[in-house]
């Protein structure tokens, strides 16, 4: 856990953050990757990732598409040897150091993308293929009870159990490729973006039945995802990875207020960059001097603000005209041009310290009669903004 | 919770998992591999053997016995042959399949089947029907004759198959951007049907350098004709391997042309979504010359064979069912089939499985060098077999194995396509997903990817069953002595012009290839989109 601050500190204007337990540096980590490396020929696909993920918690590992982290995953889960660095289940090493425990052996829950259901079988049968000549000795009626008890568990009617996985729609697929891995009691659910071949309505709803009974079962759950909104909502710890590296570990709220870099920012959501002059935890740019919590350099730097930050005011100093805007219905994107703040402009700072001015940003609101292209408005900044230094991947 | 359903290894202490077992590669890649290299150097035993008698030839005898008058003769038969009957093959096959999937034929669906029916005809019987209904027949045109009725299908099968699929929002994006009915057939639909009319005529063409029985029946000479002359009079001369190595040497160019003319072009359908059935021209006026068309094809292709074959039944009375030949022969070749079919079906699995589950260089010059022998003509194949048997294996020479491995060699990629195409259908995320479900990897191999790629390989199988029936060429040269096939003794009856003795043989296989050719033509249909 690199970032694992609270942040009851945080501006009081955003959403209080779920906070859970779990995220608590890891006494009682159920799964550990260590400095684990994955070469595919000369391509280096993972570069030495190391991450805990603590007993019962859901962590998401979100990333652009070659990032890595189904390959993370596929490591996790058996399919594919480290090239060096260990990965440790519950405290015994399976895999790296010399060790190896196969997939079979793993007594992980894995859910493909598409589901993987068996398709020469049906939905009872692909539930209960786990389950064969394991434990339930009570024969065939104990065998159907579990199957209900687990169509049930996932929202499904036991009823279903008879269909072919061809005569269900894409979200009783994934509930019932939950079903199957569920079935022999995994402590640790492995999902290798599970909703992604969901249309965005039922990708909500089978999310969170899903999350709702990974939770009640207490089973520890990584998910990969590369839609950002997905990792957040779905998880308690988010592992941003870019490169073959995580670029940053924490809470949701942590890693979308306080991105590590600027590439972490824009991955996450739509971010304001604007150049800024740092003094002190107060941070000079075109919006007006912000605060910043931890400035990692004084002098030239980029501040980051979340759209949601920027407000419209009645007045004040700082103003944009309005380039153009973009009606979605709850809410208009409206992008503007920032004007040089009046005392800014006066002189009332030296221009070398002042890079900003005339920057085009965007920011969100309700309403969309407020703005036309052509308006001025006034703005004002809410809570604290996060400045990346110049030299590192704060240069633009 | 779960440690009661956990294996004993990982059961009691947590940190004694695995026990410094040393990572390995996936389940058995590497012995895979090890079958498939084997298989494919045995694949490639028919080209060596022409490389190698061509060198022990030396150049002088090589250059004076492929450069004389008498391969001059046989080269400008066969390339009449080829001249004349692949494009025939192609608008026969091209005109049928668009009548019966693009237009309101009458009865599509009866002529669909009845188009692909000559396939069950074995060339050397259409060719024993024909001669059997014009005594006189002979030469060229007659060549040309029995060549594009046996094999027009040929092209019939890909092209319908390409035609039902194609995307009719194609065609009527054409006919938007102001074309009418025949600059749309000229400009979008035939373009699109290239790889089926190529590769059908392709087929057709490697077809026409191997068949043997069909033109020795009208005393046409070819390339293949003649080596088995030599053959039969010299046993293993220097003339005959020279002959052989020309074939084989067009064989490859087709090969090639074939490789070069799929290139990278891609004509499956674009995005996603419910495709629209496909357009049907109105005939009016036409119905009645379509009609005729083809059901003078079917008539020629399919109705005159059986016709004959049938006629001789009746003329030979109950005395041509002689069982103490007829039977043996029945089993024989029932044993054979069986056998090659399943020796293939085997031998293709591992190579299928590479290719499909971990492509590479490695994979790809293996099914090349499969597909290079499968080109090989049959008589190559036997006369390659004959002579490495004598010289490094004699216990081996005139065996049922070495028989069945020259099958094995010629109808490989009939299997190894189907098994592909079932492994296609069951993609290592199901094998995995097994494996997570704590099967070891080799129920999980046996429960998913093999179930999966049972009924596809089943397909192949047939397939095979119904080449290794039909054989004639390769038979001839390999059977062991005194076993008799029904080619076989077809040949021999026929050849002693005993046509109502042979009959009987030729009904036996049209009646084993019509269901397995009904097979072959839906199977086109399935796979006519990927």
């Amino acid at each position: 856990m690199t970032d694992s601050q609270t942040s009851s500190d945080a501006p009081s204007r955003l959403p209080v953050p779920r906070i859970a337990p779990s995220v608590a540096p890891s006494t009682n980590s159920h799964l550990e990757i260590d400095a684990v490396t994955k070469n595919f020929g000369p391509q280096e696909v993972l570069r030495g990732v190391t991450l805990s993920v603590a007993k019962g918690g859901t962590t998401a590992i979100v990333g652009p598409s070659g990032s890595g982290k189904t390959t993370l995953l596929r490591l996790i889960a058996g399919f594919e040897h480290p090239g060096a660095g260990s990965i440790s289940l519950s405290g015994a090493t399976v895999a790296g150091d010399g060790f190896w425990v196969p997939a079979h052996k793993r007594h992980v829950g894995y859910v493909a993308q598409d589901g993987a259901l068996f398709p020469h079988l049906t939905v009872g049968q692909n539930v209960s293929f786990g389950l064969s000549a394991s434990r339930l000795s009570g024969g065939r009626r104990e065998v159907a009870a579990r199957v209900s008890e687990l169509l049930e568990m996932v929202s499904l009617d036991p009823s279903m159990a008879k269909r072919r996985p061809h005569q269900l729609s894409g979200g009783q697929q994934q509930r019932v490729a939950l079903a199957r891995a569920l079935a022999r009691e995994p402590e640790l659910m492995l999902l290798d973006e599970p909703f992604s071949a969901l249309d965005a309505g039922l990708r909500v709803a089978t999310r969170r039945a899903v999350a709702k009974v990974l939770n009640e079962a207490g089973v520890t759950t990584i998910l990969v995802t590369h839609d950002q909104a997905e990792a957040l909502s779905f998880a308690d710890q988010v592992a941003v990875m870019r490169g073959g590296r995580l670029a940053q570990i924490g809470n949701p709220f942590v890693v979308y207020t306080r991105p590590a870099d600027r590439a972490t920012a824009e991955f996450l959501g739509d971010a304001v960059i604007l150049d800024a002059w740092m003094e002190g935890s107060l941070a000079t740019c075109s919006l007006g001097g912000i605060p910043v919590r931890r400035p990692p350099a004084q002098g030239r730097v980029q501040v980051m603000l979340r759209p949601e930050q920027i407000r419209i005011a009645e007045d004040g100093p700082i103003r944009g005209v309005v380039v153009d805007t973009d009606y979605f219905g709850p809410e208009t994107t409206v992008r503007l041009k920032l004007a040089v703040p009046p005392e800014l402009a006066a002189g009332a700072a030296p221009d070398h310290r002042f890079p900003g001015g005339g920057e085009v940003i965007t920011i969100r609101h309700w309403n969309a009669s407020i703005a036309r292209p052509g308006m001025e408005l006034c703005l004002r900044v809410v809570g604290e903004a996060v400045a990346f230094p110049m030299d590192g991947n704060g240069q633009a | 919770m779960a440690t009661d359903l956990a294996a004993p290894e990982t059961s009691g202490s947590t940190t004694t998992a695995g026990r410094g077992k040393r990572p390995r590669p996936p389940f058995g890649v590497s012995a895979v591999s090890i079958i498939a290299v084997l298989i494919a150097l045995l694949s490639l035993v028919p080209l060596g053997y022409v490389v190698v008698m061509t060198a022990a030839t030396g150049w002088e005898t090589a250059v004076r016995l492929i450069f004389r008058e008498r391969v001059g003769e046989l080269l400008l038969n066969t390339l009449l042959l080829m001249v004349l009957s692949v494009p025939l093959c192609v608008v026969l096959g091209v005109g049928g399949a668009w009548l019966v999937e693009r237009t309101t034929l009458r009865g599509h669906k009866w002529w669909a089947v009845l188009l692909a029916a000559p396939l069950a005809i074995p060339a050397f019987v259409n060719s024993y029907a024909w001669v059997s209904a014009i005594p006189s027949l002979g030469g060229l045109w007659s060549g040309v004759l029995i060549a594009t009725l046996s094999y027009f299908p040929l092209v019939y099968i890909p092209a319908a198959a390409t035609l039902g699929r194609l995307d009719p929002a194609i065609e009527q994006s054409a006919a938007s951007l102001g074309l009418g009915a025949w600059r749309t057939f000229f400009r979008v639909v035939l373009p699109q049907l290239r790889i089926a009319m190529t590769g059908g005529a392709l087929l057709v063409a490697l077809h026409l350098l191997a068949e043997y029985g069909a033109f020795a029946m009208i005393r046409f000479d070819t390339f293949t004709t003649a080596i088995m002359v030599q053959y039969q009079s010299t046993f293993n001369g220097a003339a005959g391997n020279m002959l052989a190595s020309v074939l084989v040497f067009f064989c490859l160019i087709l090969l090639v042309a074939e490789v070069r003319s799929r290139g990278t072009a891609r004509y499956a359908r674009i995005g996603s979504g419910a495709q629209a059935r496909a357009l049907r021209l109105p005939l009016h006026a036409y119905q009645v010359p379509a009609q005729l068309f083809i059901a003078g094809l079917t008539a020629l292709a399919f109705g005159l064979p059986l016709t004959f074959v049938l006629r001789w039944i009746f003329a030979g009375g109950p005395g041509i069912w002689a069982t103490d030949e007829f039977l043996p022969a029945l089993l024989q070749t029932l044993g054979y089939g069986l056998a090659g079919a399943l020796a293939t079906t085997v031998v293709a699995f591992p190579m299928a499985y590479l290719a499909v589950r971990h492509p590479s260089w490695f994979s790809k010059a293996l099914e090349l060098s499969n597909y290079v022998t499968s080109s090989m003509p049959g008589i190559v194949v036997g006369l390659a077999f004959v002579t490495v048997s004598i010289r490094v294996a004699p216990e081996f020479y005139q065996t049922t194995v070495l028989l069945i491995a020259a099958y094995v060699l010629l109808f490989l990629p009939r299997a190894l396509v189907n098994i592909r195409a079932g492994l296609a259908q069951a993609p290592k995320e199901l094998d995995e997903a097994a494996q997570a479900l704590g099967k070891p990897p080799l129920v999980s191999f046996i429960r998913v990817t093999l179930r999966l790629t049972a009924p596809a390989a089943a397909g192949g199988a047939a397939l095979v069953f119904l080449a290794i029936v039909n054989e004639l060429t390769a038979t001839l040269l390999l059977s062991p002595n005194g076993t008799r096939t029904l080619a076989t003794e077809f040949w021999s009856k026929s050849s002693e012009i005993d046509y109502a003795g042979a009959a009987p043989y030729a009904l036996l296989m049209i009646l084993i290839s019509a269901p397995m050719t009904y097979l072959l033509f839906q199977q086109s249909k399935k796979v006519a989109g990927q």
